[in-house]
């Protein structure tokens, strides 16, 4: 029964809300966004030769991953990055800023960005010190655009 | 917001454990923690003071097993119950799919239960959630305070002041024992997922 209800949502593939146009909407992926975004995260990050990029939503779900995540715990990575950037949004708020879209932080090897994909995702990004920021920073935002128009196209 | 991933075949929900500060919270996580199979459970990751108080929230991931091909996946949250971490707590809920309201049933916390209650309420509000609809367990925390002479607030009581419009399920619990914590897990898990399927499909 479930399993029949969930093939008539197959078709109905909204995420509309992506975008900001609706809110308080389940997120629901089928496979053709699963590989738009799979392909756009290849070209865009993983081909340049980032580690490995995660799309996760803003309440901590983890939606995509590609590349290697190495033994990361992606889902607690996936909870800590929504609540850091929910803490930076506040911090952003303190000094009059609306929002903070995008984060870095570097590291002795390995370094991690986030940037804000539409209105309700989070795009992360790790990276070691073979790839320069800024070449991140324009693929990053790329990707991010190639994603809300895939939503766009297909909402 | 639930996440349901069809190239994976993946239902995700998240349930958030409210309540007052040190009303038992994180116990709940633990004792899951401890006691859940090895492959079901993630890591648990908490962010708390020197002083045990969650400082922002404490999570952990559960495979709950399998409906049809689909895996059922749950996030648990614990939000930091003191009263000045409210920005912590509205951060945490941004996205709940059900809630466990932890009550400490010490008849000398009762203010702090309601209070936390009506803050529960306020802060759904500006996630665009209603108490009175989202799945929503309460459980009754701190039994075994009763063997120690502690004096506890009586059930009925407890329910009187954590109203809801209809009754909801709720359980008289001992989470440092492990007393009816799996029963409150399992009762919300069940209520979630039902009403994830159900928001979906209303949304066809």
């Amino acid at each position: 029964m479930l399993l029949q209800l969930f093939d008539c949502i197959y078709l109905d593939t909204t995420l509309r809300d992506i975008t900001g146009r609706r809110q308080d909407m389940d997120i629901t992926l089928s496979k053709q966004q699963v590989d738009g975004i799979t392909g756009i995260l290849t070209s865009y990050l993983i081909n340049p030769g980032v580690d490995c990029c995660l799309l996760i939503d803003r309440s901590g779900n983890l939606l995509i991953s590609k590349g290697d995540p190495l033994s990361m715990d992606t889902s607690a990575l996936a909870a800590l990055t929504a609540a850091n950037f929910g803490a930076t949004e506040e911090i952003a708020r303190l000094i009059g800023e609306r929002n903070f879209t995008l984060l870095f932080h570097k590291g002795e090897r390995e370094n991690i960005h986030f940037s804000k994909v539409g209105e309700h995702l989070i795009l992360i990004t790790i990276f070691g010190h073979n790839v320069s920021l800024g070449l991140v920073r324009l693929k990053v935002e790329e990707a991010a655009r190639g994603i809300v128009r895939l939503f766009e196209t297909s909402g | 917001m639930s996440f349901i991933d069809f190239s994976r075949n993946i239902i995700s929900c998240k349930i958030v454990y409210y309540g007052p500060g040190r009303c038992g919270k994180t116990t709940n996580l633990l004792h899951i923690y401890a006691n859940m199979t090895e492959g079901r459970k993630g890591q648990l990751i908490s962010i708390d003071t020197q002083g045990d108080k969650t400082l922002f929230f404490d999570f952990l991931p559960l495979s709950l097993g399998r409906i049809k091909n689909f895996d059922i996946k749950i996030q648990l949250y614990t939000v930091p119950g003191q009263v000045m971490y409210n920005s912590s707590r509205k951060l945490v809920l941004k996205g709940v799919d059900g809630v466990v309201f932890v009550a400490d049933s010490q008849m000398v916390r009762r203010a702090d239960n309601t209070e936390s209650f009506e803050n529960l309420r306020e802060n759904l509000i500006d996630e665009k959630k209603d108490l009175e609809q989202i799945p929503l367990v309460l459980q009754f925390n701190k039994q075994d305070l009763a063997a120690q002479g502690h004096s506890l607030l009586r059930e009925e009581i407890l329910v009187q002041d954590l109203q809801t419009r209809d009754p909801v399920p709720r359980f008289l619990a001992s989470a440092v024992t492990g007393e009816a914590v799996f029963e409150t897990l399992r009762e919300i898990s069940k209520l979630t997922v039902k009403d994830v399927v159900k928001r979906v499909v209303k949304h066809l």
